[in-house]
């Protein structure tokens, strides 16, 4: 190659890596601002702060979803499998909100550890799969569950 | 090798070269993207929880990774552009340009379509979402740029530059949904591990890409051949060009 051409190469090489090293620590050094929402750990430890309007999200747990009966609030609890939140809501809920899915909520959290959202937003995963799939790893599950149970229940039962 | 690359230099030589290649990526590319778009759209399965919505994902992902892979290509003319002269790479980045921001915009567009019905609100300022519209700017500005400036050795530096210092953002969209919390879900294809999708719906998905690149192959070409055209108007072989052929 042309020494020039080498010197020239060198150069823009060089000035790409430095842009990138300066983007990257300003990105890492921002990160908490460019996550768009606090996981459930976070917010057990303390790092979210209470009385401004914050996006919590994470599984919403099995089993703990309570609709109030004659009107839109709602009560369940999200969680990251390590820590979990509880949330209450009074509206409608996206089409995809199920136990076991993803959700994204804006809110405020109160100073008794209740996530009070105002806006609630499904989170899906990169899964695709076809309806039979689906059923046939359900059933697969349930299956799973019912051939736990009686061991546990001899178990506990003795 | 380096023949081939001093060539490439020549853009009469690769106005004629284009000619043979585009009738093939025309049509390959236009069965290809059919053929994947009709399959998935009508008979790939519906999914367990989006059921016919996600279908626009053999719309949104073909061209977001599109958007992404011009982008890249964009770059390394760049660097061509600045380090060897090269008057085809500024040729091929100013070509191709506006189709990388169409095709951004297509994602930002069928990902708000999609994002409305499945997360609950056509957007949301996550890092994915927001280093694509970043990529939409870097393009407007890679266009605007180019044409701000008239003399052309100076306009292709300048904008050379510019798409130099955007290719950042491009390990950025594609980290995005690992290294922070989004709301946008992390990539169904990886390099290294299998489509989390079953085969019949990874397979049209995988035609509409390939299908797009041809496509793209042929579009570019196409403006490649117009943009010498227009920048080589004065020379004999142009004027050539125009002459009739074979008349009397």
């Amino acid at each position: 190659m042309h020494a020039k051409r080498k010197k020239r190469l060198t150069i823009v090489l060089f000035l790409l890596c430095g842009l990138g090293v300066a983007v990257a620590l300003s990105t890492y050094a921002l990160r908490q601002n460019i996550s768009l929402f606090y996981d459930p750990s976070q917010i057990a430890a303390g790092e979210a702060p209470g009385e401004v309007r914050i996006r919590a999200g994470g599984m919403v747990e099995e089993g703990s979803v309570k609709r109030d009966l004659d009107s839109l609030k709602v009560n369940f609890r999200v969680t990251d499998y390590t820590a979990s939140v509880t949330m209450q809501y009074d509206g409608i809920l996206p089409d995809l909100f199920a136990e076991g899915q993803g959700v994204v909520a804006t809110g405020r959290l109160q100073p008794d550890g209740v996530f009070i959202a105002d806006q609630v937003l499904a989170k899906h995963d990169e899964q695709y799969m076809p309806p039979e799939v689906a059923e046939s790893l359900e059933r697969a599950a349930m299956l799973k569950k019912t051939v736990d149970k009686p061991a546990e229940g001899s178990a506990s039962g003795y | 090798m380096w023949q081939f690359f001093h060539k490439l230099g020549s853009p009469r030589w690769f106005y004629g070269i284009a000619n043979r290649f585009m009738p093939w990526l025309l049509v390959m590319g236009l069965v290809l993207t059919l053929a994947g778009i009709v399959w998935g759209l009508a008979f790939a399965p519906q999914d367990y929880l989006q059921g016919n919505s996600y279908r626009i994902i053999f719309i949104h992902v073909p061209s977001a990774f599109l958007a992404q892979s011009i982008y890249v290509m964009m770059a390394s003319a760049a660097l061509v552009t600045l380090v060897w002269h090269m008057k085809l790479a500024d040729v091929f980045v100013k070509a191709v340009a506006p189709v990388g921001a169409v095709l951004t915009f297509l994602a930002l567009f069928t990902g708000s379509v999609w994002g409305k019905p499945t997360w609950g609100t056509w957007w949301i300022w996550d890092a994915r979402l927001t280093s694509m519209l970043i990529l939409l700017f870097l393009y407007f500005g890679v266009i605007a740029l180019g044409s701000a400036i008239s003399d052309a050795k100076s306009s292709a530096r300048a904008v050379a530059v510019l798409v130099l210092v955007g290719v950042v953002n491009i390990p950025i969209i594609k980290y995005s949904v690992e290294w922070w919390n989004t709301l946008h879900q992390p990539a169904t294809f990886k390099l290294t591990e299998k489509p989390t999708m079953p085969a019949e719906m990874w397979v049209p998905l995988l035609l509409v890409v390939l299908g797009l690149y041809l496509l793209f192959g042929w579009l570019a070409f196409y403006r490649m051949q117009t943009e010498i055209l227009d920048r080589e108007r004065r020379t004999q072989w142009v004027k050539a060009l125009n002459k009739p052929q074979g008349a009397a």
